[in-house]
């Protein structure tokens, strides 16, 4: 009996204590998920190995691809890459003001690149050679869609944390959160290089 | 600033991002690694770039071989400089996760490729001339 009445006075506790386990599981909780995008991406590279040959008689990626537009966009994600390695810098050593600075930059080179690939988006599927015209451009638009899709999320991310970093400072949840969006930002410029690789280039040689 | 109530927590989670990796550059990196990564990123995108519109082969397949090794290369170079891969952090568990998925993309790639050029080598012989005119 006084042992269930004890329970009952015992308060409850729904967290764990240790305060230095969440960091440390956040960052490869993390990684994890990054890992999982990366599966996502593998199979959108193999349907467009397999399918990338495919034009049913219609243009092919010699045709199409500007690869002076591509290299320039290749560029805009390059540098977005290394402000943000700036505003990480600056983030420890809790300088607020250069950390929005950077990450302000780091977003517009992140626009610039989703500008650049929309508008060659547009460009072919005015040209004809939208995602209906053939196989190779059903998975050329899936797969530079979907990271494509990913940069703009990380954008709206970037943007989220600039808010939060402004009102809140650089607080320790603001910088687990910014140090997330810089693996999930670097993550995306890896896969990139797989896209000007695999597909532009190695697409554009035929 | 505004921050300056909050140091002390922030030292202890900085503490504990650190606990398995070995000290501060492992997490992070400095300048000198970002500018380094960089540089090396920059020419490491050049290359195929120039190799591809500048035709310096004859050979497509060299040039198709060249582009995919330095690709190969730059993500290496971005996974040590800018996402700071090394075999300490977490301890060693982000490195297990990325060989493990790593494994995975290699099978659903050579897999794929693999078993629909065998598909496509086991069709029907047709020439271009027919292929022009299915439906």
């Amino acid at each position: 009996m006084s042992e269930t009445r004890l329970q009952e006075t015992e308060k409850p506790e729904f967290y764990l204590t240790e305060e230095h386990h969440p960091e440390g599981s956040t960052m490869l909780g993390f990684w994890l998920y990054l890992m999982s995008d990366c599966l996502i991406f593998a199979v959108l590279f193999a349907t467009h190995g397999v399918l990338g040959r495919s034009y049913a008689a219609g243009p092919s990626p010699a045709d199409l691809f500007d690869l002076p537009l591509v290299a320039i966009n290749t560029a805009m994600l390059l540098l977005s890459s290394i402000t943000y390695g700036f505003a990480m810098l600056q983030m420890e050593r809790n300088a607020k003001a250069e950390t929005l600075f950077w990450l302000g930059v780091t977003g517009l080179f992140g626009a610039a690149f989703l500008g650049l690939e929309l508008y060659e988006f547009y460009h072919l599927i005015h040209e004809g050679a939208g995602p209906t015209r053939s196989a190779f451009l059903s998975s050329f638009f899936t797969l530079v869609g979907t990271h494509g899709l990913h940069v703009t999320f990380g954008i709206v991310w970037l943007i989220t944390l600039m808010v939060q970093v402004s009102m809140h400072g650089l607080i320790a949840e603001n910088k687990r959160r910014l140090m997330c969006l810089s693996m999930f930002w670097h993550f995306l410029d890896v896969v990139w290089i797989g896209v000007f690789s695999f597909v532009y280039l190695i697409g554009y040689l035929g | 600033m505004s921050s300056q109530p909050h140091a002390p927590a922030h030292e202890d989670a900085h503490n504990v991002h650190h606990g398995h990796s070995n000290g501060h550059e492992a997490g992070h990196g400095t300048l000198k690694s970002y500018l380094i990564g960089f540089s090396l990123s920059v020419i490491l995108t050049a290359i195929p770039f120039w190799l591809v519109m500048g035709g310096v082969f004859d050979s497509k397949l060299l040039t198709a071989f060249f582009v995919m090794g330095i690709g190969v290369v730059q993500i290496v170079v971005h996974m040590i400089f800018f996402l700071h891969m090394n075999p300490r952090s977490e301890g060693g568990w982000t490195m297990m996760a990325l060989i493990f998925t790593l494994v995975l993309v290699g099978i659903t790639l050579a897999g794929s490729l693999w078993v629909m050029h065998h598909l496509n080598a086991n069709m029907m012989p047709m020439s271009p001339e027919m292929m022009k005119n299915m439906p």
